[in-house]
């Protein structure tokens, strides 16, 4: 099967505070892999140093084929107009319309200079989330769900290969945090997207994964599927099963 | 106590060196490709056009307050003839640009230091950089450089509303017409008193620029950061533009009054 991401040693601190102890993960082509895992054990480092946010101490980030520590800055900037990251709270531009949001990356990393393109995939995105009366807003109008959903519109758009969630569903209701689980199962079969989705959402864990990974003290302790953990018998797995 | 003194020096020092990579940065991006045009535009707009009420009633109090402060000292000594001179002189050459910078350093550099702050906390830089878009270009090149141009102009603005500033005022305690005042005011001054005014109120636009911009950068996470990043920009922008200043006046008396 076709790795999409390849990550082993991965190893990175913090003024000496050892975050990320050799992590070794792959995720295939068109994989949901699910990450859960105690605050503060690496997670969302782990998913900085895919898209080169984060230079790892030691270590190799494969995307796509390419190694992420050898990419020059015009070869990165490339490699992340592959890559959506949805922000834990969305992060969309509060300067700017719902309109601006999603043509802000279709102009500056597709090059997209054509209006009638820019609004014809940005009503696409929108649908796609279903917000699609939403264009002329202010990100303050939304609530915190329809922002979430916008955040993925403004991911999507770009229609990548990769799709990271850092925290998709963190401070919703359980009703939106449903929809929104069941949404990223959609784009997976809409766009065929590989993903990596960091969560502490069991409910999305279950509605999203293909496969489960587990983070402990920098590492990857236990993987599998969601049934396969949920009977798992050691403790501390069995821990984020149990309500 | 020696061990939190060398603490200080290295953040210090540490601190220099990031603002130097942080201008190399600047520079870097202001000649790549795909200047950001229109938000240029929208930030002038926002920094010069939005800055233009304060800034000329600042200009025009100065103007008009120096002129009733001095009018009875140069009657003493018979003087009072000479208030116009004085007035532009001092205005052209020292209070306007430094005053002014001030006054934006206050509005300007607290405000970009508190949006790009803002957009750091709630992660919209990242989300900028990690779509392949470059938040340099978009966000500090184009506030960098509005500021640059459009201080200078708001500089010229007010020195224009001081002078008329200082006929008001010369003309509630005394008796002066406005051709008499005006002609007064201009003769004694030459270009050697504008130019390195405005090549000063240049440097205190690119300072009050930058320094908003690197403090609204290296905000921390947390919203206490944003506060922290607008208040120290402020600070930090006004004690440059006094430390700059002071470079300036030794220059030009070397280089240009000499």
């Amino acid at each position: 099967m076709e790795k999409v991401i390849e990550i082993s040693n991965l190893k990175k601190s913090f003024n000496g505070n050892e975050v990320l102890k050799g992590l070794n993960l792959t995720v295939n082509k068109g994989e949901n892999l699910v990450v859960i895992g105690k605050s503060g054990q690496g997670k969302s480092v782990t998913i900085q140093c895919i898209v080169g946010m984060i230079e790892p101490d030691e270590g190799s980030v494969k995307v796509l084929g390419k190694e992420v520590e050898e990419l020059n800055e015009v070869e990165l900037k490339d490699m992340r107009g592959h890559i959506g990251f949805l922000f834990q709270h969305a992060a969309l531009y509060d300067s700017m319309t719902i309109r601006e949001n999603l043509a802000f990356p279709l102009k500056r990393v597709l090059k997209i200079k054509d209006e009638a393109e820019i609004e014809q995939r940005s009503m696409e995105a929108l649908e796609a989330v279903g917000l699609a009366d939403a264009i002329d807003k202010m990100p303050s109008d939304l609530s915190g769900g329809q922002r979430k959903r916008m955040g993925l519109a403004r991911t999507l758009i770009v229609k990548p290969e990769i799709i990271l969630y850092d925290e998709p569903t963190t401070g919703l209701d359980t009703i939106t945090s449903k929809e929104i689980s069941h949404l990223i199962l959609d784009i997976r079969e809409k766009y065929k997207a590989s993903s990596i989705i960091i969560t502490h959402d069991m409910l999305c864990a279950r509605i999203t994964a293909d496969r489960i990974v587990v983070m402990n003290d920098g590492k990857f302790i236990a993987e599998g599927t969601y049934t396969e953990l949920e009977n798992s018998e050691d403790e501390f797995i069995n821990s984020f099963f149990k309500i | 106590m020696i061990e939190s003194l060398s603490l200080k020096v290295k953040t210090l020092f540490e601190d220099i060196g990031e603002q130097c990579l942080f201008a190399a940065s600047f520079f870097r991006n202001i000649f790549r490709n795909g200047f950001e045009w229109n938000e240029f535009i929208r930030q002038c707009y926002l920094i010069g056009l939005k800055s233009l009420n304060i800034v000329l009633i600042t200009g025009f109090v100065l103007g008009f307050v120096l002129t009733l402060q001095s009018q009875p000292t140069l009657k003493a000594f018979g003087a009072e003839n000479y208030v116009p001179n004085m007035v532009s002189i001092s205005i052209i050459r020292e209070i306007g640009p430094v005053v002014i910078s001030l006054i934006c350093a206050g509005k300007i550099a607290s405000g970009i230091g508190a949006e790009l702050g803002s957009m750091k906390v709630t992660e919209q830089i990242s989300a900028m950089d990690v779509s392949g878009a470059n938040p340099m270009q978009y966000l500090v090149v184009t506030r960098i450089l509005a500021c640059t141009f459009m201080v200078p102009l708001l500089v010229l603005f007010a020195d224009s509303l001081s002078i008329l500033g200082g006929y008001i005022g010369a003309n509630i305690s005394g008796d002066m017409t406005a051709i008499l005042y005006f002609n007064k005011s201009f003769e004694s001054l030459i270009f050697s008193d504008f130019f390195p005014a405005f090549f000063k109120s240049i440097a205190f636009g690119f300072t009050i620029g930058f320094v908003g911009c690197y403090k609204g950068f290296k905000a921390n996470k947390g919203t206490e950061s944003v506060g922290v990043a607008a208040n120290s920009a402020v600070v930090a922008a006004s004690l440059w533009i006094i430390v700059l200043d002071a470079i300036a006046v030794q220059l030009t008396s070397i280089f240009v009054y000499s």
